[in-house]
């Protein structure tokens, strides 16, 4: 028997959200783990999918209700257009640390190796099409699978 | 912390960047390489000389600049250097440890 060191080998992240704070916190994690040599591969279930859906994804928002973090009362949150105002700041923000937008950081995490999956039951929920979904999604895969791409000493699995 | 590369001794951090790009020689860079398991080709030292370009310069190196720097593409720079790339053609560049996240 090897001596297992507790080495991080591969980070299964589960995408279950498409706010645009945690659609980019797992973008950054996948990216971050293959610079550093680690696999990753990201499970879009649920609200995750939109992230991947080619007509959604270069609009999604951030949050503004619910959102303590906004510093933002949550009735003001609410207003028409609140949304969009908050986005437009966050992507400002995000270009000049360099940051891309989510239709390239896609690009950049496919040509690094990561894995994109799409929840076969959040697909058949919301009536997706394997063609709906961003070109580089390796497949449209249950959660069994999502286990069995896990199955191998070092994996970590993220719920975001 | 001292190593030895191409008859040389050498200043490098406790991870193993060289501290003072003046030390780097192509020589090293190679025996670098070797320790990380590369043999470096014409491809790879088109991306080493980018990146050390881009010090000299005193530019933020990023993976996304490396993918737009119409040296190298991502997967190409993946294949090149497969275990973490930025970080390990930066150790063979002689350069220190890229700080971004992305």
């Amino acid at each position: 028997m090897s001596e297992y060191n507790g080495e991080i080998k591969k980070m299964m992240i589960i995408l279950s959200k498409a706010t645009l704070e945690n659609v980019y916190a797992a973008f950054v994690l996948a990216n971050g783990a293959r610079m550093e040599g680690i696999e990753a591969e990201i499970f879009f279930t649920f609200f995750g999918l939109e992230a991947v859906h080619k007509k959604k994804l270069e609009h999604l928002h951030v949050a503004t209700v619910g959102n303590p973090a906004m510093h933002m009362p949550t009735m003001l949150g609410g207003l028409p257009g609140m949304e969009a105002l908050a986005t437009s700041m966050m992507k400002k923000e995000m270009e000049r640390i360099d940051m891309p937008d989510v239709h390239e950081f896609l690009d950049i995490l496919t040509a690094s190796g990561v894995k994109l999956w799409a929840c076969k039951l959040a697909m058949d929920m919301f009536h997706y099409k394997k063609e709906d979904l961003y070109e580089g999604v390796d497949d449209v895969i249950t959660v069994g699978d999502f286990y069995k791409q896990g199955s191998v000493l070092g994996t970590h699995m993220l719920f975001v | 912390m001292e190593k030895q590369y191409a008859g040389k001794t050498i200043q490098v951090n406790e991870e193993g960047y060289l501290k003072n790009f003046s030390e780097w020689t192509p020589e090293v860079g190679e025996e670098i390489a070797k320790e990380n398991n590369i043999t470096l080709g014409a491809r790879h030292w088109d991306v080493l000389k980018y990146l050390q370009g881009e010090f000299k310069a005193e530019l933020p190196i990023s993976i996304r600049k490396i993918g737009k720097s119409n040296v190298v593409d991502i997967k190409e720079f993946y294949a090149l250097f497969p275990q973490g790339p930025l970080k390990t053609a930066s150790k063979i560049a002689g350069i220190p440890k890229p700080a971004s996240c992305l």
